[in-house]
């Protein structure tokens, strides 16, 4: 899409109008790869979804099924020999084959992102004050000094940063505070668009409770949409909305999160829920095995090794995504269509016992 | 139920660390402190028990852990095992200690040597104990790897670490520790660096090995979910000392200390329907080098009462917290009142604030606390008085609560005085 070069001020203060109905990001059969010696690592292979303002979306399941893989793909920050295909709308204009000045452009005043581990993320030598200006004036260099303090104040304080500290350097912050700092960070262009990856993980307990209801508010008060990477199903149960469930390089199910975690249709689902320790766990559930090789995946239903309903039709024939009994989409052969699966196709799966050695 | 035996017996353990190198002493505004990694702790392991020790980071978990196995010196107090004193142990005798107690750490990747296959991994202890038969050691390590599940052994012997799983790995662990025939496993947080789906799977493994071989385990984790689930007894601990501790069934039935409280409004719920809203405690668990007066949790603690330890930093909490929701030029008006913070930096119990006036000084405390009544901060508060060009704010003398019986636990906070002593008529 061509655009008019606007003034980075004047842009600032035109933005789209973002309260319309249509989804801030549409994803169409989004596919990244990894070449290596081996062949490609297919980690995300064929996803799907829509994300509207002011939604999160929870995206769940095992590691190395994919989920960071995809969050740096929506931004276009992939490692170099990273390849990816396939359709990523940014309100309608699609940030995979624009020009990388453009995406980079997007990418801060429009998409930002959190990470895991904060502190990698911050330059151990810049007071943040330094951090708010640097990344306010890539994006909007004529603002001035006063408007850029102004600006980043207010972002500190919404994340319970006093304006006192605004000329300290990241060390002299607990680890909760440099994780809000990095929201702050990311939050003081007011990108319509953020993916979190694991943004709670390395924090204690009670921290990570308090940057989950940030996090919460965060959609209410800005309409900012989320996607909020996890492995964490009590986090997607507070915090989101809805909720993607990933495995082996595709979302199996996505749906909101009350009916999905209610009624979860795929096995996958199910057992991740069922093996999740929470304070109302009464016995261990696990699900035997461990995700496949993303380099030579199962044909078929990339679960059916694991998976306790599988069927012969599962061993050979790719399950189509449906709607969702409930809203939403699954794909699942267990739950249809069944006009589809051939004659004898729902005879039980004869699988291969799985045992430690082929555990996670 | 009948009372198991003792095992371990742990009376008023110390464990110091120097703050070497004064510059984080300077940053702290203090001569070369120490840090309490454990400050006091007394607690018993029962013959068959799976004692829980749960809290935040800092809490002195780890250090707890380590010292039971004479990997942290004692500062002082008694660890006593066998009857005998671990704590005056000479190495060998330790290093003798270690068939009997052995410990599990977080990450199975760090804790596992690149350049040893899993036969060498888990063959090494008994080599370094003096048994010399190859033949002898190979039966016991097989013995061991078919024990945590890793079968058939002939895959898993020659591997190196870098083959195997993070699941893998922490069985390679498990059988390690298990190899020498133990009787306590000391685990330090042994599932929380793996995946979810994993976590459940060696849980089960700690169970059934716990079943077999008749062990004792001390639980080391932050999460609360877990040592429900796994623990019989749990110890919540916060900044170096046990706030709470009993039966979990009694703990998780009616938590008492106002931080247990906090921490299990903290875990989230699967359940999206039981997933509200939470009122959580503000803030984060303390240097521990230079810890709050009075009760190490009253700055987060939404119960606190005057007597809990009130301090000048509590007062730098709360302006800088106010000033997260004035406007710019309050703000800058404020603050130019008030001046300096840096005199709010250390825990003194009587201090001078402000330097725009003692009206000005005053009117910005008043207006904060009628923003913020239930503020327990105020509760600490002893006097305000006109001072130069500014306030002296003067605090209750804190106490440090000790652990003490409460229904059936022992807790460590003002809100639960003795319910026990000398008391034949109390049960
Ligand atoms: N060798 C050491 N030298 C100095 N300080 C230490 C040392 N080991 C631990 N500490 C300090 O002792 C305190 C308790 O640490 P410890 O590792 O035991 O806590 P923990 O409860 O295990 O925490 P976590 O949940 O992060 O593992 C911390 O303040 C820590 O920084
Ligand atoms: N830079 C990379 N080069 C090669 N393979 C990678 C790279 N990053 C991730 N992968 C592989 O891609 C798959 C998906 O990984 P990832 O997206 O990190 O999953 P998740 O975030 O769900 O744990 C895994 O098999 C992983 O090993
Ligand atoms: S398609 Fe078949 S194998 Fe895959 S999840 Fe559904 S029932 Fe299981
Ligand atoms: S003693 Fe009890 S009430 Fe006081 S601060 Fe500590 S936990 Fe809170
Ligand atoms: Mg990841
Ligand atoms: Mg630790």
């Amino acid at each position: 899409m061509t655009q008019p070069e606007l003034d980075p001020v004047l842009e600032a203060e035109f933005q789209p109008d973002v309260t319309g109905d249509g989804p801030v990001i549409s994803a169409r059969d989004v596919r990244v790869w990894y070449g290596t010696t081996r062949g490609a690592i297919r980690a995300v292979d064929g996803v799907s979804f829509d994300l509207a303002p002011g939604e999160t979306l929870g995206l769940v399941g095992e590691s190395g099924c994919g989920k960071s893989t995809l969050g740096r793909g929506l931004m276009g920050l992939l490692p170099a020999g990273a390849k990816r295909d396939g359709e990523v709308r940014f309100r309608g204009e699609d940030v995979l084959t624009m020009s990388p000045r453009d995406a980079h452009r997007l990418r801060g005043s429009q998409l930002g992102m959190i990470f895991q581990e904060p502190m990698t993320r911050l330059n151990p030598l810049l007071r943040v004050s330094a951090h708010f200006e640097e990344a306010i004036r890539q994006h909007e260099p004529k603002l001035p000094k006063r408007e850029v303090t102004q600006r980043a104040l207010d972002a500190l304080r919404m994340m319970g940063i006093p304006p006192t500290r605004y000329r300290s350097y990241p060390h002299e912050f607990s680890g909760g505070m440099r994780q809000r700092l990095m929201i702050a960070l990311a939050l003081v262009l007011r990108p319509a668009f953020i993916v979190a990856d694991e943004p709670t993980t390395a924090l204690d307990v009670l921290v990570e409770a308090q940057i989950v209801q940030i996090l919460n508010d965060l959609r209410r008060d800005f309409r900012t949409s989320l996607l909020l990477i996890t492995h964490n199903v009590g986090i997607v149960a507070e915090a989101c909305d809805r909720v993607a469930v990933m495995y082996a390089g595709r979302i199996v199910e996505q749906g909101r999160v009350a009916d999905v975690f209610a009624a979860p249709q795929h096995p996958y689902t199910r057992e991740l829920l069922r093996s999740t320790i929470s304070l109302r766990t009464t016995g261990l559930n696990f699900i035997p095995g461990s995700p496949p090789d993303l380099i030579d995946p199962p044909p078929g239903c990339r679960f059916a090794p694991r998976c306790p309903q599988a069927m012969a039709v599962c061993a050979t024939t790719d399950p189509i995504t449906i709607e969702r009994p409930g809203g939403g989409q699954v794909e699942c052969w267990a739950v249809g269509p069944t006009d589809l699966i051939p004659a004898g196709g729902t005879a039980r799966l004869q699988q291969e016992e799985l045992a430690v050695a082929d555990e996670a | 139920m009948p009372t198991k035996p003792d095992l371990i017996d742990v009376r008023d353990l110390s464990v110091h660390f120097g703050l070497r190198g004064g510059t984080l002493g300077r940053l702290v505004g203090r001569d070369a402190g120490v840090v309490r990694a454990v400050d006091g702790i007394s607690v018993t392991l029962r013959e068959g028990e799976v004692l829980g020790l749960v809290g935040e980071s800092g809490s002195g978990k780890s250090t707890f852990g380590r010292a039971l196995l004479g990997l942290a010196p004692a500062t002082s107090g008694t660890i006593g095992f066998d009857g005998a004193d671990l704590t005056s142990m000479s190495r060998s005798e330790l290093r003798a200690l270690r068939q009997s107690i052995q410990m599990v750490f977080q990450d199975p990747s760090a804790a596992l040597n690149p350049s040893m296959t899993v036969a060498e991994a888990v063959g090494d202890a008994l080599r370094v104990h003096g048994m010399k038969s190859s033949v002898e050691r190979r039966e016991r390590v097989v013995e061991a790897l078919e024990r945590v599940g890793l079968s058939p052994v002939q895959l898993f012997l020659d591997k190196y670490p870098r083959d195997l799983s993070g699941g893998q790995k922490q069985r390679v662990v498990l059988a390690r520790a298990i190899v020498m025939g133990p009787r306590v496993l000391v685990a330090d947080e042994p599932i929380s660096m793996l995946d979810m789906s994993v976590r459940a799977k060696i849980l089960q493994l700690m169970l059934d090995l716990k079943q077999d071989l008749g062990l004792s385990y001390v639980y080391i984790t932050h999460d609360l979910a877990s040592a429900k689930f796994f623990c019989d007894r749990i110890a919540i601990m916060y900044l170096g000392r046990i706030v709470e501790i009993g039966d979990t069934e009694e703990i998780f039935a009616n938590p008492r200390h106002p931080y247990t409280k906090a921490l299990l409004r903290a875990a989230p719920d699967p359940d999206p329907a039981r997933a509200v809203a939470k009122d959580l405690p503000r803030g984060e668990v303390p240097d521990a080098a230079v810890p709050p007066l009075g009760c190490s949790f009253h700055p987060r603690c939404p119960e606190a009462v005057a007597q809990c330890g009130w301090e000048a930093r509590d007062l730098r909490t709360l302006l800088e917290t106010h000033w997260t929701r004035r406007t710019p030029e309050e703000y800058d008006a404020e603050s130019a009142a008030v001046g300096s913070l840096d005199a709010l930096a250390r825990p003194d119990t009587s201090v001078h604030v402000g330097r725009g006036g003692a009206d000005a000084v005053r009117s910005i405390l008043d207006r904060i606390r009628d923003e913020e009544p239930d503020e327990p901060l105020w509760r600490g508060v002893a006097d305000v008085t006109d001072d130069g060009a500014g306030v002296r704010v003067d605090f209750h003398p804190g106490v440090d609560p000790a652990l003490r019986r409460a229904g059936g636990v022992d807790v460590a906070c003002v809100l639960y005085p003795d319910d026990s002593p000398d008391d034949s008529a109390g049960g």
